[in-house]
């Protein structure tokens, strides 16, 4: 014990002396990855073949704008515009101008092409709003400046292209006008704005280009009404679906005459099915309707008279049109085909002929093809060539040319949902999945460059190639378990419904898979992915059994509709099984207890607070019977400001006997008064933390119990006035309420009020304490909170004989309806950044002392030490605090640049931050992801339990050699002299 | 020192003794010479020898309370280190403090062996042994006295307690926010 206690001491020195963690230079990227993603592509634009570099500008669903290598795929620059700053449209002004409109039309942006400097921006009001458009006209001029056509928020605009100023507007107020089409005929100076007024009136408005001036307002009404959305088929024609979804209305406005002609659709296609869908396009001449099955392809052939030239059940996609020369248009079509893709180009008036017809080998993991954008060039022979570029169901982005994928880049990662991890298999002899060894010499030259950089011989290309064999050595990327640890799986599951494997050693992906309970399905119309959990780990079978994860999915966004369970096995990436399920799932308990295969026993719950019990086998309804008295859960209805306490009753009455499903009833509830809190943020402890001991020694030898708690909850509620932006409210009339709350026994442990404080809230809970961020109104800054928990009542236990014989019941179980007499202590302090996330790191056996990984504003991830947010903090600390290594209390928290996890780097969009803990007990990984991945290993206590990667083991080596040697001579010498001493 | 070490030590295997010491004239077939008279020189012999042994024994008593003596010296000195390493734990102090408690150990595990020499059956060496028990048993708390203020002895609640495991919690409840 008192060894154990040195070692601690030890280490606390050792942390102490450098509580700054950081790297040196040339250390950066050998434990820690970073990779950048952009998000789903909406939209792309390619480049005018001027500019000196191939490139394509795409904005996407991340809000990222970004250009892109032609070539390689890789990012030139990119942007991430905020989370409520949609990108509404993009385009390219002057060839050198990159133009977003965004927020719903009311921000537009000019940045340059070739770096990706913004170059102005301005902001664009209007009366109400509408749906927005981005036009940039090519030929349109006014006093030698191109202008740009916007129309958002009802509002007409014409913007100069040079310095974003507002030449004119132009305001559609009428009520009921729904703009869906602003149209620019290139070569005039006339704009066309077309909607629809009252859902059964056709509005055309004629605009002159140059001064906003109103030339001519037509309209014609349609006693059928509209649905959806119209698609342009000429300048002067659009194409409309009737209300019913059964008759296309072609409505032409040549020189501002209204005139239309109705087509059943059943005339053009026999057997159409279901409700049909225009399928935007650009394409003159030519638009596609869809209906379930099938989607027509049909051309307008003058005035009003539409002609099927083809039909086709295969799923589909169309580019865009690409004008190649005055009068010819050309766009793409791709076909899905089993295993493979057809991609066809096609002029726009000769549906028959094809300008390309390629055919590529797709991965089915990558799902359907959902949007294709084309661009040509000029071949050597000087006929064109045509490159496209695909975005896949899996939110990945493909350039094909020449029937080939020239790359890809897997932008699903940039959206994920959930995160969880998987041990690598057991590495068996002659089994190891990656086969990473080198020949001989190579080792050999290594070992030599190696010894030359010890010995500061190296000349500046030798320690280049020293560090790039750092970089990539084989050892962290193997696809086996290691010793400490360090190499998982990271499984994540992405926004598109794939799955993916990453190696934590270097980013790679293992293997992905688009899983199948995830596609669209008669059943299953929109499912959505939620959550992962860890379905089984095995232990006692690692060698023969692999580990396998559980994907929660529902039908719909709705929080009634049914299910989906799909079990996915981590090693292969194989889909196992998968369940529909007849109920939905509004939540998933997994309970702390496994089967004999060491599957997890889980807790659904559906809308009607039913629990179910998975796996359905007889062993787990065993195992749940035993412990069914024990098993509670509680539900945060965070709209109605209730938290209610649930057990479970008995089997489920009803319509079908199911022995897994489970009645509930209500045991408690606590209820927030609406018109003073509102629950902001709740947050628990994980499931799977490790807490080493329940003592804390303070000063003085002196012990305090923790109160551990797995069943605490702290939840934290605002004033409903103050849970507005920051600064919308005065002080007065804002609060903050924390809460420690029993999810048991429905107990309120702790509460505390912070006046003039407002949200945000973000929170972590560890152990037995929670660190909480939010802002206050009257100091103007962040603050952080910390709340400790104690448990008064096992504070006599200090007679060290009955310690030392074990008499105590420190250890026996207890049960929480045992009144807990409980202390806290708290503090807080001020704090600069504001936060993104935050978490913790958590290590195998909990000893190593914790630190907060906040995920600031500036996108980056910052560690501060625990001991900088302990209540027991002073002014003065006393000589016995000091030793215990109580940091004198300041007001603010400090911020030391050392500390920022991902050093230079940024994560861009940074939603959350995982941390794993290793096998070696000072390590935890990080994850941390956003619209970038970012990976590193932590040792918040320094690595005390294993040598550093600089450690010298050949001077070890040699020093040992040394010793044995001298051992030896020094022996035989004393042996000889022994013998003469004798003699004498 | 040596020299008496050499005689009274296990260095004798055999002696040849040239002085017939028998006092039976019986046993002896040759009469005594005239004028030599037999009972004086054994009787001269015997006190002298005697008068040997008892100075003997008396030095050896007395080495043996200096031999008992020796730790004091020790202790004295093992003080003056403890002091001047201080309280805090490091390479020094804990050093000194292993050796402060190693020594008396070592000390007392060889008491038969210091003292063997000195056996006599007229020495009582009771008494030395047990003041040099004493004084090493002296030591040997100062080592542990410093071992305590070094705060390494396991005597608080603290350290019996510091690596308890929490306990187990008889109800289990989860949940949260509807997904």
């Amino acid at each position: 014990m008192a060894i154990r206690s040195f070692f601690l001491f030890i280490l606390f020195f050792s942390s102490s002396l450098s509580p700054v963690f950081s790297l040196y230079e040339d250390q950066v990227g050998l434990m820690d990855w970073h990779q950048q993603y952009i998000g789903k592509v909406k939209q792309a634009v390619f480049s005018s073949q001027r500019a000196g570099r191939k490139r394509v500008v795409v904005s996407t669903e991340e809000n990222v704008i970004a250009s892109l290598d032609l070539r390689h795929g890789e990012i030139f620059w990119r942007h991430l515009l905020g989370a409520d700053d949609v990108i509404d449209g993009i385009d390219i002004g002057l060839g050198k101008y990159v133009i977003t409109l965004s927020s719903g039309g009311s921000i537009l942006r000019s940045w340059n092409l070739p770096d990706g400097q913004m170059v102005w921006e301005s902001s664009l009001q209007g009366p109400k709003l509408s749906k927005s458009f981005l036009l940039v006209p090519t030929n349109l001029k006014f006093d030698k400046d191109n202008v740009l056509v916007v129309f958002s928020n009802g509002r007409l605009h014409a913007i100069s292209c040079i310095d974003g100023e507002v030449l004119w507007k132009k305001d559609f107020e009428a009520e009921s006008f729904e703009v869906q089409q602003v149209i620019q005929p290139p070569g005039s100076d006339l704009i066309y704005v077309v909607g629809f007024a009252a859902s059964y009136q056709f509005e055309m408005y004629q605009i002159n280009a140059k001064n906003g001036e109103l030339l001519k307002h037509e309209s014609a009404s349609f006693s059928s009404g509209f649905s959806g959305e119209v698609s342009l088929v000429s300048t002067e024609t659009v194409v409309a679906l009737d209300s019913t979804g059964s008759i296309l209305l072609t409505i032409s406005f040549q020189d501002g005459k209204i005139s239309s002609q109705q087509t059943p659709i059943s005339n053009l296609v026999e057997d159409s099915l279901g409700l049909a869908v225009i399928i935007p396009s650009s394409v003159s001449g030519i638009f596609a309707i869809k209906t379930d099955a099938v989607t027509v392809f049909i051309r307008v052939i003058g005035e009003g008279k539409l002609e099927v030239v083809e039909k086709t059940t295969h799923e589909i996609a169309v580019s865009d049109a690409l004008s190649i020369s005055e009068d010819q248009q050309a766009f793409a079509l791709i076909q899905h085909a089993s295993s493979e893709i057809h991609l066809t180009v096609k002029l726009a008036h000769d549906w028959d002929g094809n300008l390309l017809k390629e055919s590529v080998k797709m991965d089915w993991q990558r799902g359907l093809v959902h949007k294709v954008f084309i661009n040509n060039y000029i071949r050597t022979d000087r006929s064109y060539g045509f490159r496209v570029l695909i975005v896949m169901e899996d939110h990945s982005l493909l350039l094909l040319q020449q029937g080939e994928i020239v790359w890809s880049r897997e932008d699903g990662l940039a959206s994920i949902i959930d995160v969880t991890t998987s041990e690598l298999p057991v590495e068996r002899n002659g089994v190891s999945v990656a086969k990473v060894e080198h020949n001989l010499f190579e080792w050999l030259k290594g070992h030599m460059l190696k010894l030359k950089g010890t010995l500061m011989l190296a000349s500046p290309e030798d320690m280049a190639a020293i560090q790039s064999m750092r970089l990539k050595s084989s050892e962290k990327s193997k696809m086996t378990r290691d010793h400490n640890g360090f190499r998982k799986l990271l499984i994540v599951l992405t926004r598109a419904g794939k799955l993916f494997a990453l190696h934590t050693g270097d980013g790679r992906i293992v293997w992905s898979h688009l899983l199948r309970s995830l596609h669209k399905s008669e059943a299953c119309q929109s499912p959505i992915g939620l959550n992962l959990y860890q379905w089984q780990v095995p232990h006692h079978h690692a060698m023969d059994e692999n580990p396998s994860v559980l994907v929660v999915s529902r039908c719909g966004p709705s929080s009634d509709t049914p299910g989906v369970l799909s079990f996915v096995d981590t090693y292969t990436g194989k889909e196992l099984s998968s369940l529909s399920l007849d109920h939905a799932v509004v939540q998933v308990i997994p309970l702390p207890y496994t089967d004999s295969t060491e599957q997890r026993l889980h807790l659904l719950i559906n809308a009607d607070k039913h629990a179910h019990l998975y796996p359905k086998t007889s062993e787990a309804l065993s195992i749940f019977k035993r412990e069914f008295l024990n098993i509670y859960w509680y539900s945060v209805e965070d709209q109605n400001g209730i938290i209610k306490g649930h057990a479970l009753k008995c089997k489920c009455t009803g319509e079908v006997a199911d022995e897994f499903c489970f009645d509930t009833r209500d045991l408690w509830s606590v209820v927030f008064p609406s018109e003073s809190e509102k629950i902001v943020a709740t947050v628990t402890r994980k499931l799977n933390e490790v807490v080493h001991t329940q003592a804390k020694v303070v000063a003085d030898q002196d012990v305090m119990y923790k109160y551990i708690s797995r069943n605490l909850l702290f939840v934290a509620t605002v004033a409903p006035k103050g849970s507005g932006e920051i600064g919308s409210v005065t002080p007065e009339e804002s609060w903050l309420v924390a809460y420690l709350i029993d999810t048991v026994t429905g107990r309120i442990l702790h509460r505390v009020t912070h006046h003039g404080s407002q949200g945000p809230v973000h929170a972590v809970f560890s152990e037995n304490w929670v660190v909480y961020h939010y802002f206050n109104l009257r100091a103007h800054r962040y603050e952080m909170s910390v709340i400790e928990i104690y448990d008064q009542s096992r504070a006599d236990n200090k007679d060290v004989w009955k310690l030392v014989l074990g008499k105590h019941n420190l250890t026996s179980p207890i049960s929480l309806f045992s009144r807990p007499e409980v202390i806290t202590k708290s503090q807080s302090y001020f704090f600069t950044h504001s936060l993104k996330a935050i978490a913790v790191t958590s290590t195998a056996k909990g000893i190593t002392s914790k630190q907060l990984l906040l995920g600031t504003i500036g996108d980056q991830v910052l560690a501060l030490d625990k001991r900088f947010l302990d209540p027991r903090r002073t002014v003065n600390p006393t000589q016995a605090e000091k030793e215990e290594g109580i940091i004198p209390l300041t007001d603010s928290l400090p911020i030391i640049p050392q500390s920022y996890v991902t050093h230079a780097l940024r994560v861009e969009g940074l939603r959350g931050i995982i941390t794993v803990p290793a096998k070696l007990e000072s390590t935890t990984l990080v994850f941390a992801h956003g619209v970038d991945l970012f990976f590193t290993q932590l040792a918040p206590s320094r690595t005390y339990d294993s040598l550093t990667e600089d450690f010298s083991y050949a001077l070890l080596l040699i020093t040992i050699v040394a010793l044995v040697a001298a051992i030896f001579v020094t022996w035989r010498l004393s042996e000889r002299k022994e013998l003469q001493e004798k003699w004498r | 020192m040596e020299k008496g070490k050499g005689i009274m030590g296990s260095g004798r295997r055999w002696a040849v003794h040239f002085s017939d010491n028998s006092t039976a004239p019986s046993s002896r077939d040759i009469p005594d010479p005239p004028g030599f008279a037999r009972a004086s020189v054994d009787q001269d012999d015997s006190t002298v020898s005697r008068q040997k042994k008892d100075a003997e024994s008396n030095w050896k008593s007395q080495k043996a309370w200096e031999v008992a003596q020796a730790p004091f010296k020790n202790l004295l000195m093992m003080g003056f280190m403890m002091w001047m390493a201080g309280n805090t734990v490091h390479l020094f102090s804990i050093g000194i403090t292993f050796s402060a408690l190693w020594q008396p150990i070592s000390a007392l595990q060889g008491v038969g062996k210091v003292f063997e020499p000195y056996k006599d059956n007229k020495v009582d060496l009771l008494g030395p042994k047990l003041l040099f028990i004493a004084l090493n048993l002296g030591g040997l708390a100062l080592g542990v006295w410093k071992l305590n203020t070094l705060g390494l002895l396991p005597t608080h609640a603290s350290d019996w307690v510091s690596s308890l495991p929490p306990a187990q919690e008889v109800e289990y409840s989860g949940g949260g926010i509807p997904l």
